[in-house]
């Protein structure tokens, strides 16, 4: 498990400068994305509400960075102010939609989701729309430097991206034994009970929404100053409803089984683009792998409904708890 | 102004006939049929490629065959969804449906995409005339749409009030389990629930064809969302509060896109109708018509 980590971790610094360096970027979007998969993971797999409008936050952090950072505010501000910025909108946004069932509750977020792609499309003098915004020929933009290291490749990013996943699995590994967890899993699995025992459910509702978009924002944070361009197009619905797939494809609430779900999902595609591949789907599967993805996603609901790692629930059944 | 309503009740008449498939499934099986907006993409195709294959002006024959094409084969692919995507996970926890139907979405979208990833033509088989009524400025197609989506919605009621089968589905709204022990094929019931609901969906999908003059492999997913906006407006699982509420966004979307700065942003409109209607009246205007099962 050590030297598997290891390896990954010296894997960039192998590849770089090969004709595989572009493995690097890929494992660097990964972790990206395993963020916010992670973001995902404590509202859908912790609390059990389904937030299809999850791209919104990650929109709202990369927009607050790349805003300040053409305005010169250094990326360790900006981050803090995207992840502010992420969690102010949610849970505001969060009081009043937290009384809806369900399904309605998912519709709400996929509502907002795209109220705010809307509208960084159409806020023309604030947002650029549609042309979005390049943080590449602004001269304002301060250079991103870790202790007087900069931060530019692929390779710079791929360890700042999974310095913070490390965080945010702390975090979330943490939380998964905390009281507020085991308060969160017990609204899962019987809000009706959970309540009759006084947990207060708005507010661990509101505090995971809160949460997850920080880890959003963090996401966005990165993705603004490693792209150095934002536009709306990045945000869609159909980018929210991977990140649950990639979160129910792992299984809901395994932190490991998440982590799978996005290296898999994100990973397919790529191993279908590449030459070894070819022979098998021909050119057109790249463009097939929403279909494969649509067809797993069935497949694994009828059949693997918890996930291919799924969390460990029967602890308190074999009675070491 | 008028114009404005007009244009209103023609898109509401859209929305309507899709919010009605959202609406009878709700009903019936209390899951939203989350790939409902597919089935309206796949009748607009199903109905621009057969038109395609047929002289240009081809008459209403032509376009009377079209609609019950589009329909047979929306209705068809929503019977054939639920085998294979919902029946299945029926007995599992609720967010189970959901993701299949995310899947199912994905799968269907990138079906068409990958055969047509471009925006299809849609043939206009009759000649459109406008003609003035007054002051007022009237599509012809636009007075087709009203009047056909008001028809079907008609026969649709006649069909639920009157028929046997129509008892029957009510019957199997109202508790399933129940229904099966008076000897109603619930399975049956559930089959024609999905194939009108379909078949409704696909003959909105030809209307929005008509309408727009082409058809997309994306292009459910906007209307597909509005026409949810819509059954939610009227209370979910109510037949005549799908109607209503499918006129009813159709005209405030249109009214409202004259306030608006930017044409885009009436998109919003429907998200933010959605919203405050799920906030201040969490059962729709006319009331939520299932009974809450435990």
């Amino acid at each position: 498990m050590g030297v598997a980590a290891a390896a990954f971790l010296a894997a960039p610094l192998v590849l770089q400068g090969t004709s595989w360096a572009f493995v690097v970027r890929i494992l660097a979007l990964m972790g990206l994305y395993g963020l916010l998969a992670l973001g995902v993971n404590l509202v859908l797999g912790y609390v059990g509400l389904l937030d299809l409008g999850f791209m919104a936050f990650y929109a709202i952090g990369a927009y607050t960075t790349a805003l300040l950072s053409l305005r010169g505010v250094s990326f360790w501000l900006c981050l803090p102010a995207s992840v502010l910025a992420a969690v102010a909108v949610r849970t505001l946004l969060g009081w009043p939609v937290l009384r809806l069932r369900g399904d309605y509750l998912s519709i709400v977020t996929l509502g907002f989701g795209e109220i705010t792609r809307i509208a960084l499309n159409n806020w023309d003098s604030l947002t650029n729309g549609p042309k979005g915004l390049s943080l590449l020929s602004s001269a304002a933009v301060p250079p991103l430097r870790l202790f007087g290291f900069g931060i530019r490749t692929n390779t710079h990013f791929f360890y700042l991206i999974y310095a913070l996943l490390a965080l945010g699995i702390l975090v979330s590994a943490r939380l998964n034994r905390s009281r507020i967890g085991r308060a969160w899993m017990a609204l899962r699995d019987d809000e009706l009970a959970a309540r009759a025992m006084g947990i207060n459910a708005p507010r661990l509702k509101n505090l995971a929404f809160g949460l997850s978009a920080g880890f959003a924002g963090v996401a966005g944070a990165i993705f603004a100053r490693w792209e150095n361009f934002v536009t709306p197009e990045s945000f869609t619905f159909w980018e929210s409803a991977l990140l649950v797939a990639m979160v129910v494809l792992g299984g809901m609430g395994s932190l490991p089984g998440v982590l799978l779900g996005v290296a898999l999902i994100l990973g397919l595609p790529e191993v279908l683009r590449s030459d070894v591949f070819r022979w098998i789907g021909g050119a057109q599967a790249v463009n097939a792998r929403y279909l494969v993805f649509g067809a797993i996603l069935v497949a694994m609901a009828i059949f693997r409904p918890q996930g291919l790692w799924p969390r460990n629930v029967d602890r308190l059944s074999s009675g070491d708890e | 102004m008028a114009e404005q309503l007009l244009n209103g009740l023609t898109l509401g008449g859209i929305y309507a006939l899709i919010a009605l498939g959202y609406t009878m499934v709700y009903g019936v099986l209390l899951m939203i049929n989350f790939a409902h907006s597919e089935l309206f993409m796949w009748g607009g195709v199903a109905g621009a490629l057969f038109l395609g294959i047929l002289p240009a002006n081809a008459g209403a024959g032509a376009l009377a065959a079209a609609f019950v094409l589009a329909m047979g084969a929306s209705g068809v692919l929503a019977v054939f969804l639920d085998r294979v995507a919902y029946a299945p996970v029926r007995r599992s926890p609720r967010l189970t449906p959901l993701i299949s139907a995310i899947g199912a979405s994905l799968f269907l979208q990138n079906l068409v995409f990958l055969w047509r990833d471009s925006q299809m033509a849609f043939p206009q088989p009759l000649a459109v005339r406008s003609f003035h009524c007054g002051p007022l400025a009237v599509n012809g197609l636009q007075l087709f749409i009203i009047g056909g989506s008001v028809a079907l919605m008609g026969a649709l009621t006649f069909f639920v009030r009157r028929t046997k089968m129509g008892k029957a589905m009510r019957a199997v709204a109202q508790d399933a389990d129940t229904a099966e022990l008076m000897g109603i094929p619930v399975n049956r019931v559930i089959a024609l629930t999905f194939f009108i609901g379909g078949a409704l969906g696909g003959a909105a999908g030809v209307m929005n064809g008509l309408y727009y003059g082409s058809v997309k492999y994306n292009m459910g997913f906007l209307p597909g969302v509005k026409a949810f906006t819509a059954a939610v407006l009227g209370g979910i699982g109510n037949l005549p509060g799908a109607m209503l509420g499918g006129f009813l966004l159709g005209v405030l979307e249109a009214l409202g896109a004259g306030f608006l700065p930017e044409p885009e942003w009436k998109d919003v409109f429907a998200f933010a109708v959605l919203i405050l209607v799920l906030l201040l009246r969490p059962s729709g205007l006319l009331g939520e018509n299932t009974s809450e099962k435990v």
